[in-house]
């Protein structure tokens, strides 16, 4: 998988079909990534500040009160909403902050939908003195007011795309706009495992540090590999990561889960997006559709392209669930266990509240936490009024 | 005529090609006979068709918002095409379909054959690069239509060469970095970009992106063997505004008078 991994294919879909403006700059960004990401220097600075600055490892909780609640298998939260910034997103925007620093880079610029990798990536600008553009949906910028404060509160400008339905999709093309005009001394910090290569190979390598985690965590406490690992899918950077040292391991389930209103992988085909190919939630006429999650990160109409190989040949399964199911995830693990996850987190919560009870008492799964939900407690307070 | 033996001759003669772009559906397809004929009528060397897309990464806030209104009205490549065939007998001059590279995936494999059928010679894909073409570039040979490389000046010489030489119909010179869409100022030195342009290629140079006043035009005319112009057009269709495209055009008539 590596040879063609390097390529930025898994299988049919992944590449990189940009602009020639564009692609000249993700030459250089391959280069660099592959030259850097197995150099000693560069991860030991970046161990460094995943131990000292994000807080890393992140637990992996036995919920043993959900457990009991749903009776059948064990059932295991990977902690990311712990991490610093409150989500997975941090472990990415470190590791691409480092290679920007490397690269010479002078301002960065990112996408972001709920605000979490707005949130992460302005904060290691502030940290590493970077000059900082946020590009986020105008519709989203309403839904997550608070992380657009945060945000300039840690010295990021925030630009409210008024494009389209102002949402992931708009920030990202804006993004990619900045990054043609700018590249000489602008680098573009792509918070999911999306987009033309080599961001999808990059996302996971950095993402990877939560199943790399996890596995040896799980073998400590349990003697054996989980049973199954689950995770939301927007994009799948918190997927992947959460996936990727499993997949060689056959006999471990890995279920990502996608909201019914925004179902890339369940309800889309294989469609070019964003300059790369994956499963793509399109109309008959290849025109991508609107997505209607109430997770804000998750509501794009494509996917990573290793999501989509993963899909194609079944060695990972897609399931989708509807937003009544999430937000009784999301208060079920707040009064069960004291853990207020992410919107998007609920939906992985949720449906292991459904697989849990089919599995026996010496199963154990692993569902991963990417983000914490404070973000969201205002939206959920309005919508069960 | 090919698109590329079609702007030959117009420089042949002795003048610039102008080449306006327009957003099929804008207004809705049924008025896309008359604007193509009018255009037609005015001398223009060949047409840019917008398809809208829900996605246009490449195109500026002006082109996006007409593709938006265009969608509205229900329209695709698929019925585009089928609409510029219905009058295909009427029209003598090429068309060239700028569409992004989903929509064409989508339609199938007859595309090129429908797209020829329906006047269209050649077709530009802002979002497939040069390396990719081969998705659809044999179908496209086959039913001769050209595949119209869009070439950034700012690219590095050896890349500018290798896309100048796999072009086909004529060369887009990208005059801008970026989107489209209407700019004040661009960058300096354009003589010595569109010089090495004309090096690399027999093929006709057309300058695009960001030109939006008869100066412009005669600016960038004065340079390349025509130019494209987007956005302008495009808002002078929308706000029925003939007289802006008619000074346009009549800007790079003036170039050809010796």
């Amino acid at each position: 998988m590596e040879a063609t991994e390097k390529r930025g294919f898994f299988g049919e879909f992944g590449g990189s079909q940009v602009p020639a403006d564009l692609q000249k700059v993700l030459d250089i960004l391959e280069e660099q990534f592959y030259h850097f990401k197995d150099d000693e220097e560069f991860n030991k600075e970046l161990n460094y500040y995943f131990t000292e600055y994000v807080g890393r490892k992140s637990p992996l909780y036995f919920a043993e009160n959900l457990t009991a609640k749903c009776g059948g298998a064990k059932i295991y939260l990977k902690r990311e909403d712990l991490n610093h910034t409150g989500s997975h997103k941090i472990n990415n925007v470190l590791g691409q902050i480092l290679l920007a620093k490397r690269m010479g880079a002078k301002r960065v610029i990112a996408e972001t939908g709920a605000g979490q990798h707005g949130v992460a990536t302005a904060t290691v600008c502030a940290m590493f003195g970077m000059d900082c553009t946020i590009y986020m949906g105008a519709e989203d910028t309403k839904r997550q007011a608070l992380n657009v404060f945060r945000m300039e509160l840690l010295g990021a400008k925030v630009v409210a795309v008024e494009k389209g339905q102002g949402r992931l999709k708009e920030a990202v093309d804006e993004a990619f706009a900045d990054l043609v005009e700018n590249y000489d001394h602008t680098f573009y910090l792509l918070g999911s495992a999306v987009g033309p290569h080599p961001f999808p190979s990059m996302v996971k390598h950095f993402q990877a540090v939560i199943s790399k985690e996890s596995k040896e965590q799980h073998l400590a406490k349990e003697g054996k590999l989980p049973t199954a690992v689950i995770a939301c899918v927007g994009g799948g950077s918190n997927a992947i990561g959460s996936f990727a040292d499993y997949i060689e391991d056959k006999e471990v389930r890995l279920i990502g889960v996608e909201p019914d209103k925004a179902a890339s992988i369940t309800e889309g085909r294989p469609g070019d997006l964003h300059g790369f190919r994956c499963i793509v939630l399109q109309d008959e006429e290849g025109n991508p559709l609107p997505t209607y999650s109430i997770a804000a990160g998750l509501d794009y109409p494509g996917v990573g392209p290793e999501h989509s190989y993963l899909h194609t040949i079944g060695r990972a399964e897609y399931v989708t669930v509807s937003n009544e199911e999430v937000l009784e995830a999301f208060q079920t693990l707040s009064k069960v266990e004291g853990i207020i996850p992410a919107l998007e987190s609920s939906h992985a919560v949720a449906h292991a509240l459904r697989l849990a009870p089919t599995l026996s008492t010496d199963d154990s799964i692993i569902v991963n936490i990417s983000g914490r939900g404070d973000k969201d407690v205002e939206q959920v307070f309005n919508m069960l009024k | 005529m090919t698109l590329q033996q079609a702007i030959e001759k117009v420089n042949a003669d002795g003048g610039k090609a102008f080449v306006p772009y327009i957003m099929a559906g804008d207004g809705g397809l049924e008025t896309l006979r008359d604007t193509v004929l009018r255009l037609q009528t005015l001398g223009v060397s060949a047409i840019e068709v917008g398809i809208p897309f829900t996605d246009p990464v490449a195109d500026g806030p002006t082109i996006e918002l007409a593709g938006e209104r265009a969608l509205q009205n229900g329209t695709n490549l698929r019925n585009v095409i089928a609409t510029l065939q219905s009058f295909a007998d009427e029209v003598t001059i090429p068309l060239v379909a700028m569409t992004y590279l989903n929509p064409v995936l989508a339609y199938g494999p007859n595309f090129a054959k429908d797209a020829y059928a329906a006047g269209i010679r050649g077709v530009i894909v802002p979002d497939m690069p040069y390396e990719e073409r081969g998705i659809i570039h044999s179908d496209l040979q086959a039913a001769g239509v050209a595949l119209v490389q869009l070439i950034s000046l700012t690219s590095p010489a050896e890349r500018i060469a290798k896309l100048a030489a796999g072009s086909e119909g004529f060369i887009y010179a990208v005059t801008v970095n970026g989107i489209t869409g209407a700019r004040a100022d661009f960058a300096d030195h354009l003589d010595a970009h569109f010089a090495k342009l004309k090096e690399a290629s027999s093929l006709p140079v057309l300058a695009g992106f960001g030109i939006s006043t008869p100066e412009q035009v005669q600016r960038f005319g004065g340079y390349s063997d025509g130019v494209i112009v987007g956005s302008k057009i495009v808002d002078s269709i929308a706000n029925n505004d003939w007289g802006t495209i008619e000074e346009l055009i009549q800007a790079s008539k003036q170039l050809g008078v010796k």
